[in-house]
């Protein structure tokens, strides 16, 4: 039973992983109705940037491991991935905004493959060690908890969870109760029409890309802190888990792939926990991830909590 | 007396400047990842050969002749060991290639070699694959199933009956060392009380070592690269394992102490060699190369030197550069002193010879023990 519960726990937070990468997804695809297929690779620039800014920012928190300290190396994450998002809209996908949507994608596939070049070229291909910046440990569970107290929590992992759980709001509420929510909501709906009110298509579109890039940064810096080896390639896997994840629940909803990703990551870790019960062997997590994507496809296309929409003719 | 002990470096500078006298040099051919991704290890295993054939020259070279290294790096690319086996055998004419770490790599220069006759020495490719090419190709390196076998030979030693293995099933190197173990664990009288498995780039091990945790190993066999072992380490520590890790060659890499900080700590691994061995033989070759280079060699330099060594013992033996004679000569090398350990050449070219294990304690490798096969 502890095993279970503890197997519940690593499910929960390898799930609040992916949804943390699939929000900036679902969220991007939700307004462009585009799957930026390079949003792995924003995450992996993100690690990459707190890696060598958290010296410089630690530093006057004592350098040691420290909670505004690792809240700036975050902000500053996230701002760096924003404008990265940002340049990697004007420069690659708006030229082809009026082209056909397969265009674009694999654009998206060349974006990606070019940050994966350029991140081995620069940072090396070699796997670094990122730094401790909040000081990482079990929580203490008392022992009048009983057998429960052998569970292990790492405040890493209640963090990842918060902070999902906290940008799941914000974008909620940004998308619906602001301007520019409005605005992007609209132009998803269309482009033409937004355009003709006097909203500036170009802003939304780059605040869209802005939002979607700084949520991967967050997560690079995030998910890091937890698994604290980085290498050029580490967004390769997690961008793939979280499009199953934004796809399982309703691409283009945000609750959707919260819950796909949790949903994944638990059905994951349960396979691969139970291999011997199951007789399946755990090397085939990823193998059972994308057949769960196969069959989402095959009988609700449009996700758990996606809203079937008719393409008019 | 001066003018005595300079003279013979003079006749060897005048020797080697007029070109008519070259063949007074043997020709050796090299090639290695001086650039490129595997650079680390191509530059070690180069330092390794070079310093030997600088040695084997200043003792006065072999049959009377010097020794003259032609080096060309593939650049980590692959397809260019094929070119560059082709122009050292037709154009430099060399009368062996020694090359290279990573097994991809010797396996392309490895059929023309054999084609040409010429025999080629590779100091670090351990798949099993590589001397199978053909009759002219060599390591002197062990192969992967061997340290398989020691670590479950060790384990055993250590009064350790129950072992959990953590495979990566996207690496064959990983699959193989994982067979090899089980096969010697469990042959042995040992259990293998569970089984799982990893991809190459996980990052999360947490549900694998949950499910192993409550199968109460003594250790844990993770036979894969430093990457994900680091992780490995550090998760299985965080849930409370207690259990030491076991593993192979492939932990050695420069992230994997600084990723796993103390959570490798009174954990073993099995390797070539180890720089902090007590042998005299060792600690010469980790001195001298240390004066040449300024640092410590690894692994990989020790197999560079002594691929050289090897093939410069075989063509002494052979009293000829003649190829069929001297691939007879290095097929029969036995017992030969070197620093990764007393080599002999098998039936099917492969080195055998003990392995050494480490185990990681204040933030470094330590010496352990050497196993014989």
């Amino acid at each position: 039973m502890i095993e279970f519960l503890q197997q519940l726990i690593n499910g929960l937070s390898l799930g609040a992983i992916y949804a943390l990468i699939a929000l900036g997804y679902t969220m991007v695809y939700g307004v462009l109705r585009f799957i930026n297929f390079a949003h792995g690779d924003v995450f992996m620039i993100g690690a990459f940037a707190g890696l060598y800014l958290a010296p410089l920012i630690m530093k006057p928190f004592g350098g040691g491991p420290s909670w505004p300290g690792a809240f700036l190396v975050l902000l500053a994450a996230m701002a760096i991935c924003a404008i990265l998002g940002i340049v990697i809209e004007k420069l690659a996908y708006r030229p082809l905004r009026n082209r056909p949507r397969l265009t674009v994608l694999i654009t998206a596939i060349g974006v990606s493959l070019f940050l994966e070049n350029f991140g081995q070229y620069a940072f090396g291909v070699d796997p670094q060690s990122f730094p401790d910046l909040i000081g990482d440990h079990a929580i203490a569970i008392p022992a009048s908890f009983g057998p429960l107290a052998d569970l292990t929590i790492m405040v890493s992992q209640v963090l990842v969870f918060a902070v999902t759980l906290f940008l799941l709001i914000a974008l909620r509420l940004i998308v619906t109760k602001t301007k520019l929510g409005t605005a992007m909501r609209a132009l998803s709906v269309n482009p033409v029409a937004t355009s003709l009110m006097g909203v500036n298509n170009d802003v939304v579109i780059s605040f869209t890309f802005g939002l979607g890039s700084a949520l991967a940064g967050a997560a690079g810096i995030l998910i890091s802190i937890q698994q604290p080896s980085i290498d050029p390639l580490m967004g390769l896997q997690p961008g793939i888990k979280a499009f199953v994840a934004a796809v399982l629940g309703g691409i283009g909803n945000i609750p959707g792939a919260a819950l796909g990703g949790v949903l994944l990551g638990v059905i994951e870790t349960l396979v691969v926990g139970y291999s011997d019960v199951l007789h399946i062997p755990s090397g085939y997590r990823d193998a059972v991830a994308f057949f769960l994507l196969i069959l989402i496809l095959l009988f609700r296309p449009a996700g758990l909590l996606g809203r079937v929409e008719r393409e008019k003719v | 007396m001066r003018i005595a002990s300079i003279l013979p470096i003079l006749a060897a500078l005048a020797l080697g400047a007029i070109p008519g006298l070259a063949q007074d040099q043997i020709k050796v051919g090299e090639f290695a990842s001086l650039s490129g991704g595997s650079a680390s290890f191509g530059q070690s295993s180069h330092n390794g050969t070079a310093l030997a054939i600088d040695e084997i020259n200043t003792g006065g070279g072999v049959l009377g002749k010097k020794l003259d290294l032609v080096t060309e790096d593939d650049r980590s690319v692959a397809g260019e060991p094929a070119t560059i086996a082709r122009k050292l055998i037709s154009q430099d004419n060399v009368i062996a290639v020694l090359g290279e770490v990573a097994s991809s790599k010797s396996l392309e220069a490895a059929p023309i070699c054999q084609e040409n006759h010429i025999p080629m020495i590779s100091p670090a490719s351990t798949n099993a694959k590589v001397t199978q090419v053909g009759d002219y190709i060599f390591r002197v390196c062990f192969i992967d199933p061997f340290q398989g076998k020691v670590m479950a030979k060790f384990a055993l030693s250590k009064g350790w009956q129950k072992i959990a293995l953590l495979k990566d099933v996207k690496q064959d190197y990983s699959m193989g060392l994982a067979q090899a173990f089980q096969d010697g664990f469990t042959g042995a009288g040992g259990s293998i009380v569970k089984v799982q498995e990893y991809s190459t780039g996980d990052k999360d091990f947490r549900a694998q070592l949950t499910s192993i945790k409550a199968s109460h190993p003594d250790a844990i066999f993770v036979p894969g690269y430093y990457g994900e072992v680091a992780l490995i380490a550090r998760q299985a520590r965080q849930l409370g394992i207690k259990a030491p890790l076991l593993g192979g060659d492939g932990w050695v890499g420069e992230s994997l102490l600084k990723v796993a900080g103390h959570a490798l700590d009174g954990s073993f691994f099995s390797n070539h060699y180890s720089q902090d061995d007590p042998s005299p033989v060792i600690q010469n070759f980790v001195k001298t190369y240390q004066a040449k280079y300024g640092e410590k060699p690894d692994a990989m330099a020790a197999l560079g030197y002594d691929s050289a060594k090897i093939l410069a013992d075989a063509i002494a033996r052979a009293g000829t550069t003649d190829e069929p004679k001297l691939r007879d000569a290095i097929a029969a090398t036995k017992d030969f002193k070197g620093v990764t350990g007393d080599i002999t050449l098998d039936a099917d070219r492969n080195a055998t010879k003990a392995a050494v294990i480490l185990t990681i304690a204040n933030g470094g490798f330590q010496f352990v023990q050497r196993v014989a096969p």
